[in-house]
């Protein structure tokens, strides 16, 4: 059953202090007792802070929701079951492949659409592998004592690796973040382009939803750019004040991180759930509908939709089933297929017609 | 006058798919027929029905989402799943009383009828409705409608216990105040014997 608003929104808040906690313990342990943590660098943390209490919340609210719920228990259930465990394990990789690295899913819905997506997900994920790590204190970069030419790189106080400056590698890690931002530019053009373009885009998308989170990623990737061009082509001119800008948009999208359309990047995985949810129902009992016996889904979806019905308050179980004897008896609504469903109507109109004859 | 509605005439449908190629066109799922034709029973009769979405006020679909995929315009039209949210597990589909969203493996995202929603948020009609020759999917107003066809529009719909008001309404006769479904079995509907199996429809066709 479900709990009150009042218990949700208490279960939802400690869910959030809770894995805002965790963050902070992490800064605090990761950085070697903040010995590692750069001062300068306390606005992304304490945003990054407030962000993980927001997804907290947020992730704790969602799943009070009947049917996510219901997905969520059942979707761990079917993963962890015992004698799948080590098959899943290896369908989750191919799952993973498909659907969270190359995406492919989008591109079926639209090739630009997917193009834009793919370029701005591994932008974000690149800067966000740099920027989280760095504004935590879990790494830094130090000259190799006297040798100012050579840098030394460190995760969690232990030396990773050392560069010369001279080397391939050194613009590469300094210019990590310019390569993703460019990576997002990109996305965010194709992206414009295309819901500048598409028509069926123009008369659905709206600008909070839509094209603000867009903006965001264009305001944070091109102040991270102009840092960059201030730096080396420009002698560091208005670096300070491009420094705070860069800062505002950075901060601004973490806070907005939990609550709008970003949200979908921690929804998403339920995706690799719900197929787990399909397969595993694919092979075991079908249901076949009520009124022309033909299977229609598996019959554990079937009945896991009827108890998220129950607990949503929809009253599917006593409908009339017409019957030329007397016996009218009743069916649950829920084991009469869709296109059943559809032609009944049909002959429900029908049916009221030829009464008045 | 008032507000342009969706009406919905059932009987009225002759079966000639200018519903189903027209919403083709429609730009928010271009390429793509989101509108259902059934032939109600194939073997007995040449019964069809258009079935569009009827944008219930509490769509049931939204209600069984859970990814909150599902979202109503401030004119109450349903639209398709959110494309960032939608994770395919087809509980609109199984769940929506009037069997209307279609999931696409592909794209593993519901997809469903929006009522045109880039025509008539700019006022125009949906492509259905305006291709329809016979009046089974019509988009004007409730006065043009109780002047021009017999039987009242309604919008109440009752399934067991469960109350669902839709956006768009269906033709019944006058007394009639909310549709009451009840399941019709297909043993009422056939009469006559199937075929033997197997059976050669060409040889059938010949007379042999």
């Amino acid at each position: 059953m479900t709990a009150s608003p009042r218990a949700d929104v208490a279960r939802a808040t400690g869910w959030g202090l809770f894995i805002a906690s965790l963050v902070l313990a992490g800064i605090y342990f990761g950085s070697r007792r903040l010995r590692d943590f750069d001062a300068a660098l306390v606005p992304y943390a304490g945003a990054s802070v407030f962000s993980a209490f927001g997804l907290g919340y947020r992730y704790s609210m969602w799943l009070t929701k009947p049917p996510t719920r219901l997905f969520w228990r059942r979707g761990w259930r079917l993963f962890f079951a015992p004698s799948r465990v080590a098959q899943n394990l290896s369908r989750l990789a191919a799952l993973f492949a498909v659907n969270i690295v190359a995406q492919r899913f989008i591109e079926k819905r639209s090739p630009l659409r997917w193009a834009a997506h793919w370029f701005i997900f591994w932008g974000c994920m690149l800067a966000a592998a740099v920027t989280f790590p760095l504004s935590f204190g879990w790494i830094h970069f130090e000259t190799a004592g006297a040798v100012q030419e050579r840098y030394q790189a460190f995760v969690f106080g232990l030396r990773v690796f050392t560069f010369d400056l001279a080397s391939p590698l050194a613009p590469l890690v300094f210019n990590v973040l310019d390569i993703s931002a460019v990576l997002v530019i990109v996305g965010v053009s194709l992206a414009m382009w295309r819901r500048g373009r598409d028509r069926g885009a123009l008369a659905v998308q709206q600008f909070g939803a839509d094209l603000l989170p867009l903006v965001m990623l264009f305001a944070v990737s091109i102040t991270g750019v102009f840092l960059t061009v201030s730096t080396h082509l420009m002698r560091g001119l208005h670096f300070v004040f491009l420094s705070q800008l860069h800062a505002v948009t950075v901060i601004f999208t973490l806070l907005y991180l939990p609550f709008g359309k970003f949200f979908h990047i921690f929804q998403r995985p339920a995706q690799l759930g719900v197929a787990f949810y399909r397969e595993t129902g694919a092979k075991g009992e079908a249901a076949p509908c009520a009124r022309c016996g033909e299977p229609f889904a598996s019959r554990m979806h079937v009945e896991d939709l009827k108890q998220v019905e129950r607990e949503l308050g929809i009253r599917y179980e006593a409908v009339r089933v017409k019957a030329s004897a007397p016996d009218s008896t009743t069916a649950h609504y829920q084991d009469i297929c869709p296109a059943c469903r559809r032609k009944n109507l049909a002959l429900t109109q029908d049916a009221l017609w030829r009464r008045g004859e | 006058m008032s507000e342009l509605a969706f009406f919905i005439d059932y009987s009225r449908c002759i079966g000639c798919q200018a519903c189903v190629h027209a919403c083709e066109e429609c730009d928010t799922h271009r390429g793509r027929s989101l509108i259902h034709l059934e032939t109600i029973e194939r073997r007995d009769s040449v019964q069809t029905a258009p079935q569009v979405c009827m944008h219930c006020e509490d769509p049931i679909c939204a209600q069984v989402c859970p990814a909150d995929a599902i979202k109503q315009t401030a004119e109450g039209v349903v639209q398709s799943s959110l494309k960032p949210r939608c994770i395919g597990c087809s509980n609109c589909v199984l769940a929506c009383p009037f069997g209307v969203p279609k999931y696409d493996g592909d794209a593993d995202q519901m997809m469903k009828c929006d009522m045109c929603y880039d025509r008539t948020s700019t006022g125009r009609r949906p492509m259905c409705a305006t291709v329809c020759p016979s009046g089974a999917l019509a988009f004007t107003t409730i006065e043009e409608i109780m002047q021009t066809r017999q039987g009242r529009a309604v919008n109440d719909w009752q399934f067991g216990d469960q109350h669902v008001r839709t956006k768009v309404f269906v033709l019944v006769p006058t007394e009639v105040t909310r549709v009451n479904v009840a399941v019709i079995p297909l043993s009422s509907l056939r009469r006559s014997q199937p075929p033997p199996v197997p059976y050669d429809v060409a040889a059938l066709l010949e007379g042999q």
